[in-house]
């Protein structure tokens, strides 16, 4: 019986957060706790010829200066393996400070550690480092000559090339096509919280406080890289303030506090700098993309051609998959993506919200809007026409989609046929006005191991439920408890969900969308589990008066086993135990994902947005967006919508903020909250989110399909087509800049 | 250094004169729920009131503060373990706390905001929030917790 999930409650972790009680990982306090601060490398690529740190060695306060020259061994580093996979998954397949080479600027050389922040951070101005430069290339521009087809991507796990039918015969039989070519700043993720971990050691034993996506994953990549056994090490996650990716893979930071802590004996934090967290947790690349599209005189895709070119390290092959959704969304016989790469002086890139399906996504939906165009389609009509009715490719049934409701329901609330759709038509004074629509996709991935939680009843009725998953923000704690009250039958402020901590059972890293649908899974299984476990013990039980009753007749509400039919003969969870002289009563679920779903279950989106551009100045003003979405089960509306609607801001800043420019010094020149331009309250326009009903058998048990970032797929293409038919200017390059209108 | 720090009269000793009062505060007075995501005046994360007015103490030296009366998160709600106050309430029932890393800075700015101008239209609402950048919410929802407490609703 459903009761519980679905509802809007507010979040459980909610008080704390607005009290000031929380304590993320910056904020637990610990005796004797000491800071580090890293140090970065002024020039992209080079070596270092020598660092004098007597200077800060003889400062206030300081205990340590680690550098390349006595920083102690440790273990080895493993692949780079995404964390959803759930085992160790660094961020990139190089630990600093081994030697003296240089391979990308902010790279960390240095470590310093003080009683206080400030003497740390005054400390790490006094070191002298002197480094021989050597060439370097930072963009796109720089190697472009250089550049390399990709074998594989995205730590190994999709290829460079993909490919069906025969995109050239399509382009020839097509009676239209459109070639296009899209330039895209690098982004950086900037939560507010910068990434901090505060360790400390008791002898052999490790714990640390971790701002990260995935316990486990700090867990296991910690095991490696400093050659602790796993059984020895814990990481606490609380709280975390917000990631967006930069936090779902494990970077140096974590480990370089483990060393600093054992090598002055004491707990150490080290919380990183806002400037630091351009260069220390990866960035979305770079990148541009050719597309080329070719579609019959009725719009019907002939062929999709999709190119990207963009730089990665020296260390690892990573390219967001910028090409997949756009490569699953619409039934096209041929088509053909390839993966470009440049070997740059940049840190590994990295997940960044929507990794890949934004970028791709508004290559696809600005180009077949021109393709509408050309064919004096209406821009809905287009999509319409080429609805995969099955996934592309191999023409399997999607496991769910109710992507024609959310068309249809997001027309409605647009006002999508009643608009002008002729270019400049819509006027608000001086100002040109216009609509704008795109499609939104995002995969169901799917964890690599099994997901387990443990549910603990006790004999009064109440019950804890444990998962080590973190919540950065998202509300799957506050989701998890009322699939949790569902799963047991008890009433919702009888359950506790625990969590954030590496020390309770497996889950894999939230991350990819997947973390409510493989945790939901794991708690539901576990809690049903338990359900069940005490329904077979009263029927067992004499002295029950469901003692003897078929269990498919008992149903459970509010803590209370009863008939079906006569919910009189029954009795409460309280009861059965306490007579059994029970404290508690629990069990381990453990939910085995599915093979890998990404490829025919995704959750799918319409978006409209509707902008005001000042022809004079160049503006750009969102009014409106309006998402409907089909994510499957909606565990809790309140903090599903929140997600959708932040999502759907992402989009906008994505297409008319956002950008990191590499610097001619090979440096990210504008590494500040100032300079970095995100969306403030003044840039926020009125959105309205839907989710439309849709359920799912093949997902997870209870079909969810995770709504942390289709909200953000399709905003930038609506926003950039509503720019057109305000303006009759077809943008393609992110972000969109007062240059590109006037 | 001695301050007042919501409505308590505290000390902390060996307070090196570069510290901020964010400093003070998060580490040497055990008050971490003022955030540090910037340093540089950038995002309000750690907007306390001094002296009544609402300012990010980042930008505070820890001396400025001196004989001073500071209030922050904390002190709003009457301490950590004590019931939500309106504001704080407000953002609870409106879903405007998501990740929560810039709530605290932004209770205080809408607990300022309102003790000024107990009933803002919108435009001042984002005008007073200006300065508080919040990347998980979109906004909307922190409009809707100000509207709500303005309203007495929460
Ligand atoms: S930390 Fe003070 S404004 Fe950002
Ligand atoms: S709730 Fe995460 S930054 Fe505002």
């Amino acid at each position: 019986m459903t009761t519980a999930i679905g509802r809007p409650i507010d979040r459980v972790d909610g008080p704390a957060k607005v009290t000031g009680a929380g304590r993320y990982s910056a904020d637990v306090p610990l005796p004797g706790l000491v800071h580090a601060v890293v140090v970065g490398s002024r020039i992209p690529a080079g070596r270092i010829i020598s660092i004098d740190t007597r200077a800060a060695e003889q400062a206030n306060g300081v205990l340590a200066v680690l550098t390349h020259l006595n920083l102690p061994k440790g273990g080895s580093v493993p692949p780079l393996v995404p964390s959803l996979a759930g085992a160790a998954a660094t961020g990139q397949t190089f630990f600093p400070m081994q030697d003296e080479v240089i391979h990308y600027a902010g790279q960390h050389v240095a470590v310093v550690v003080a009683e206080t922040l400030e003497q740390a951070e005054h400390a790490a101005t006094l070191l002298r480092i002197d480094y021989a430069a050597a060439p370097f290339v930072t963009t796109v521009e720089q190697g472009r000559e250089q550049a390399y087809e990709a074998r594989r991507i995205f730590g190994g796990f999709l290829p460079g090339r993909v490919e069906r039918g025969d995109v050239d015969a399509g382009l020839a039989e097509a009676a239209v096509t459109v070639d296009l070519g899209y330039r895209y700043a690098a982004n950086h993720h900037n939560p507010i919280e910068c990434s901090a971990t505060t360790a400390v050691w008791q002898g052999d034993r490790l714990t640390v406080y971790d701002a990260t996506q995935g316990p486990n994953a700090t867990l296991h990549t910690l095991a490696e890289l400093l050659n602790v056994m796993p059984s020895h090490i814990r990481v606490v996650t609380d709280f975390v303030g917000g990631s967006f990716g930069c936090k779902a893979m494990i970077w140096d930071h974590p480990a370089l506090a483990a060393l600093a802590a054992r090598h002055v004996g004491r707990p150490v934090r080290l919380a990183l700098s806002r400037e630091q967290m351009f260069s220390s947790v990866g960035h979305r690349e770079q990148q541009e993309q050719q597309l080329t599209l070719g579609a019959d005189a009725q719009g019907r895709l002939t062929a999709v051609r999709h190119h990207k070119l963009s730089p990665t390290s020296h260390f690892d092959d990573w390219a967001e998959p910028s090409l997949g959704v756009a490569s699953q969304l619409y039934a096209c016989p041929n088509y053909q993506g390839v993966y470009r790469l440049i070997r740059a002086n940049t840190m590994t890139p990295t997940f960044t919200r929507c990794p890949g399906e934004a970028s791709g996504m508004f290559a696809l939906e600005t180009a077949l809007d021109e393709l509408a165009e050309r064919l004096g389609l209406d821009p809905l009509e287009i999509r319409l026409r080429n609805y995969a009715e099955t996934t592309p490719g191999d023409g399997t049934p999607w496991s769910s989609k109710k992507l024609r409701e959310c068309y249809r329901r997001g027309a409605e609330l647009a006002g999508w046929d009643r608009r002008d759709p002729r270019v400049g038509a819509l006027r608000d004074g001086d100002t040109l006005l216009g609509w704008g629509m795109a499609t939104s996709a995002y995969p169901c991935y799917q964890p690599g191991n099994p997901q387990r939680a443990r549910a603990r009843l006790y004999a009064d009725g109440s019950a804890v439920v444990q998962a080590s998953i973190s919540d950065i923000g998202t509300g799957s704690a506050t989701a998890m408890t009322q699939v949790a009250a569902d799963g047991l039958g008890v009433q919702l402020e009888r359950v506790r969900f625990q969590y954030g901590d590496s020390d309770l059972p497996n889950t894999a890293a939230a991350v990819g969308s997947a973390g409510a649908g493989m945790v939901s899974a794991a708690v539901h299984v576990a809690t049903t589990a338990l359900r069940d476990q005490l329904i077979a013990q009263a029927l067992a039980d004499p002295g029950s008066p469901l003692h003897g009753a078929d269990p498919r007749q008992v149903t459970v509400a509010e803590g209370r086993m009863a008939l079906r039919e006569r919910p009189d003969v029954g009795e409460t969870y309280a009861a059965l135990l306490q007579r059994a002289f029970m404290a508690d009563a629990e069990a381990v679920g453990t939910w085995n994902p599915p093979p890998d779903t990404s490829g025919g279950s995704m959750t799918f989106g319409a978006q409209f947005a509707q902008v005001a551009v000042d022809p004079d100045l160049g503006l750009v003003r969102v009014r409106r967006l309006i998402g409907v979405f089909d994510a499957g089960r909606i565990l809790n509306r309140k903090t599903a919508h929140s997600q959708l609607m932040g999502g759907m801001i992402w989009g906008m800043s994505h297409a008319l903020l956002e950008g990191t420019r590499m610097g001619p010094d090979g440096r990210w020149a504008n590494a500040s909250l100032g300079e970095y331009l995100v969306p403030v309250n003044a840039d926020a326009p009125e959105v309205v989110v839907e989710t439309v009903e849709s359920t799912d058998t093949v997902v997870n048990p209870l079909g969810v399909k995770g709504v942390g970032e289709v909200g953000m797929v399709g905003t930038a293409a609506a926003i950039a087509n509503a720019i057109h038919h305000a303006t009759g200017k077809r943008l393609h390059r992110l972000p969109i800049t007062i240059e590109d209108l006037l | 250094m001695t301050c007042t720090v919501n409505g308590v009269p505290r000390t902390a000793d060996d307070v090196w004169e570069g510290e901020s009062l964010l400093y003070v505060l998060r580490e040497r007075l055990g008050l971490p729920g003022s955030k540090n995501a910037c340093e540089q005046g950038e995002c309000g994360s750690c907007t306390v009131y001094l002296d009544g007015t609402a300012v990010c103490s980042c930008l505070v030296a820890a001396g400025q503060a001196v004989g001073r009366e500071v209030v922050t998160v904390e002190g709003l709600s009457g301490g950590p373990d004590a019931e939500p106050g309106p504001v704080q309430r407000a953002f609870l029932a409106a879903g405007a706390v998501q990740c929560g890393f810039c709530t605290p800075g932004l209770i205080v700015a809408v607990d300022d905001l309102l003790s000024r101008n107990p009933h803002p239209t919108d435009p001042q609402i984002r005008e007073a929030l200006a300065g508080n950048l919040c990347r998980c919410t979109g906004y909307e929802k922190i409009m809707e917790a100000v509207r709500l407490a303005a309203g007495g609703q929460a």
